[in-house]
């Protein structure tokens, strides 16, 4: 991880994003919140913080992540794609770029316990796993209903130490493992530390998750240059639910205003289906989970319960940097259909012999539309793997 | 002169009998309980009345409250159907009357759109948990002020001295006080550790007079929290009161004249 410069599409001084972010919290949590907001940037520049933190990505977490050019699909779809594997990462996805980032957070702030809520489970597991790996003890906030079709992704926190809770309010997704979470932090302010999933929550969370996810977009920059002589891509491709792998695919080319963003939300049964999770197409600008962003809402302000066939992006909302990204032009905001995901699954899997997470398949199942041509190149966030998701996908093979 | 500040001017931190103000959610136990359950807590003898707006995801409040959210969201409640509920409540109301709710919902409204019909239907003021200090003193406190809407702040035992004068400086009417580090509904009681949190804000000598809540359920508590401010509140005892009550208004004024404890005989 590289800079603390500013950059445009980066987080102002106050905490936003053009008229996003910021950090709509109860008093209740005022303190936790300030005294990472005070301590987040320092703790990140100390050398040991840096040194520790890029051992154990090397190290444990398996980095860098390989850049693969997928040949068969960039025939199929007449450009050059190039996957960047962060599906390769440890415990399956790239959640654990944040998680390991955080817990040395938490440990440097003196915090004995860690909360965190999960939708499809990576990021309950990606924290579980750092909570063991630095003994630490670990509740995991999960929907109810989210519980029961992840239920392997289950198994493994438990197996790892993790309390896993149910979320029985609401939807008994992830909008709803995010209040209980919150309310937990509220309830023990002093020795928890909250390690949120994505870039979403007050500032500075949207800011510190996309800077321990940058990562991501440091290594295409320098594997891409590595494999074609160039740096930078035509297009940058990735899912988003709060947007945490976006938000880390995204970092280092925020600024190179040539390379476009897509991002690709999940329509579920449609757009226009009543069961949808496609924020930017359905929401407007409102206050959700501690700052202003985009979200899905009734005219009276009340949150609208998502729906998209992969877990981890079954949000209403969008992380406030993504919402910039949106409301200023910077990203393109397409969207996919459960259905599209599943048949992007099957056909990454045929022609590249990569099962990916439904999450991401999302983000394969537009490469059709991106409009790419021969002579351009897109690199796709492939962000996890699909072993959480075979359940889903052993009912489409017939 | 605001009916909160009103009510406030002349009473001391420390009255003989705390003022008490009870929370309860509109649209809840039916959609058209909201003026009625005000009614029978100012018949009761509830000193102010805080009326929640439901929301859909209320992250400061525990279970019970929760539920009562949900249930008047189900029942149909939103914004604009509470200020039509609330059009002619002065006609028979004159405790002062608090809004308490989530942002979200305000900001849809819209904020100038909201604080009018406050002033309309005669609210006070507004409690507005997740609402910024900042924001709220750049972009929406001339508004407030502008209609003549009171907005009520927290302060917890973690909040710092510092923050705690800053809050004290831009208030008006009153400070809420948090009794622990909680969500609502909370079964803590008044502990050791909250006497000395409340002795440390006392010793601080504020502007504003402050009443305590979360934790506080029953006259014992009430009585406790009231020995250390101007006065207390009740939220989710009182949902729970509502919940299981047959008999609306009588279950609500014997609820406040227990809390109160007025004798029996006393007909409001």
């Amino acid at each position: 991880m590289e800079t603390l410069e500013k950059k445009s599409y980066q987080v102002d001084s106050r905490g936003y994003y053009g008229n996003f972010g910021g950090a709509f919290i109860p008093e209740m949590l005022y303190p936790n919140v300030e005294e990472l907001r005070e301590n987040y940037l320092s703790i990140i520049a100390e050398p040991s913080f840096q040194k520790e933190y890029n051992d154990l990505l090397r190290n444990y977490v398996g980095r860098p992540t390989p850049l693969y050019r997928a040949n068969r699909l960039s025939e199929k779809y007449k450009t050059n794609i190039f996957l960047k594997r962060e599906d390769l990462c440890h415990t399956g996805a790239h959640k654990v770029n944040n998680t390991i980032g955080q817990i040395l957070m938490a440990k440097r702030l003196g915090k004995k316990r860690v909360v965190a809520e999960t939708g499809a489970g990576q990021h309950g597991v990606a924290t579980a796993t750092v909570c063991a790996l630095m003994d630490i003890e670990c509740i995991v906030y999960m929907g109810e209903l989210d519980i029961e079709r992840q239920a392997p992704n289950v198994a493994r926190m438990k197996m790892l130490g993790a309390e896993v809770r149910p979320a029985t309010c609401g939807s008994r997704t992830l909008k709803d493992a995010t209040n209980e979470a919150m309310r937990h932090w509220i309830n023990n302010p002093v020795d928890t530390h909250y390690i949120i999933g994505s870039v979403v929550g007050p500032h500075p969370y949207p800011d510190m998750v996309a800077r321990f996810q940058s990562i991501i977009s440091e290594e295409m920059r320098w594997q891409l240059k590595e494999q074609t002589g160039k740096e930078t891509p035509d297009y940058v491709v990735a899912c988003v639910g709060g947007g945490s792998n976006a938000a880390g695919a995204f970092y280092h080319f925020l600024d190179d205003e040539d390379v476009k963003l897509v991002a690709v939300e999940a329509a579920g049964k449609g757009i226009n289906s009543g069961h949808s999770a496609a924020t930017t197409a359905l929401g407007k600008p409102g206050v959700l989970h501690g700052s202003r962003t985009i979200l899905m809402q009734t005219e009276d302000g009340q949150v609208v319960e998502p729906f998209s066939i992969s877990a981890g992006l079954d949000y209403p909302g969008i992380g406030p940097q993504h919402a910039y990204l949106y409301d200023s032009g910077r990203g393109i905001f397409m969207s996919a259909t459960d259905e599209e995901a599943v048949q992007a699954a099957f056909e990454l899997t045929r022609y590249e012999g990569i099962i990916p997470a439904l999450e991401s398949s999302h983000a394969l199942a537009i490469l059709g539309q991106l409009g790419a041509t021969e002579n351009e190149t897109v690199i796709l966030n492939l962000s996890g793997r699909g072993d959480k998701d075979m359940a889903t996908y052993m009912k489409y093979i017939v | 002169m605001n009916r909160i500040t009103t009510l406030f001017s002349g009473v001391n931190d420390h009255p003989e009998a705390g003022l008490l103000n009870v929370y309860f959610t509109a649209g809840f136990p039916e959609l058209n309980d909201t003026v009625r359950v005000l009614q029978a807590l100012q018949d009761g003898g509830a000193d102010l009345v805080e009326i929640g707006m439901p929301y859909s995801d209320p992250v400061a409040d525990g279970e019970t409250i929760q539920k009562s959210n949900d249930r008047a969201l189900e029942n149909g409640m939103s914004v604009k159907i509470l200020f039509e509920q609330l059009a002619d409540m002065r006609e028979t109301i004159s405790v002062p009357v608090l809004l308490m709710g989530y942002v979200n919902p305000v900001l849809q409204f819209g904020i100038e759109a909201f604080c009018k019909k406050c002033a309309e239907v005669g609210v006070d003021g507004l409690i507005l948990p997740d609402m910024p200090m900042d924001v709220y003193l750049n972009e929406y406190k001339a508004i407030f002020d502008a209609y003549g809407i009171l907005n009520i702040f927290l302060v917890t035992p973690q909040t710092s001295e510092k923050r705690i004068r800053q809050i004290d400086e831009i208030s008006e009417g009153f400070i809420y006080t948090v009794s622990s580090a909680s969500v609502t509904g909370s079964n803590t009681g008044v502990s050791d550790d909250m006497e000395a949190y409340f002795d440390r804000l006392n010793a601080m000598q504020l502007r504003n007079p402050r009443l305590i809540g979360f934790g506080i359920k029953d006259h014992a508590t009430f009585k406790k929290a009231s020995d250390y401010a101007a006065g207390a509140i009740i939220g989710s005892a009182f949902i729970r009161v509502l919940q299981e009550s047959n008999d609306l208004e009588q279950d609500i004024k014997s609820f406040v004249r227990n809390v109160k404890n007025y004798p029996e005989t006393i007909e409001a």
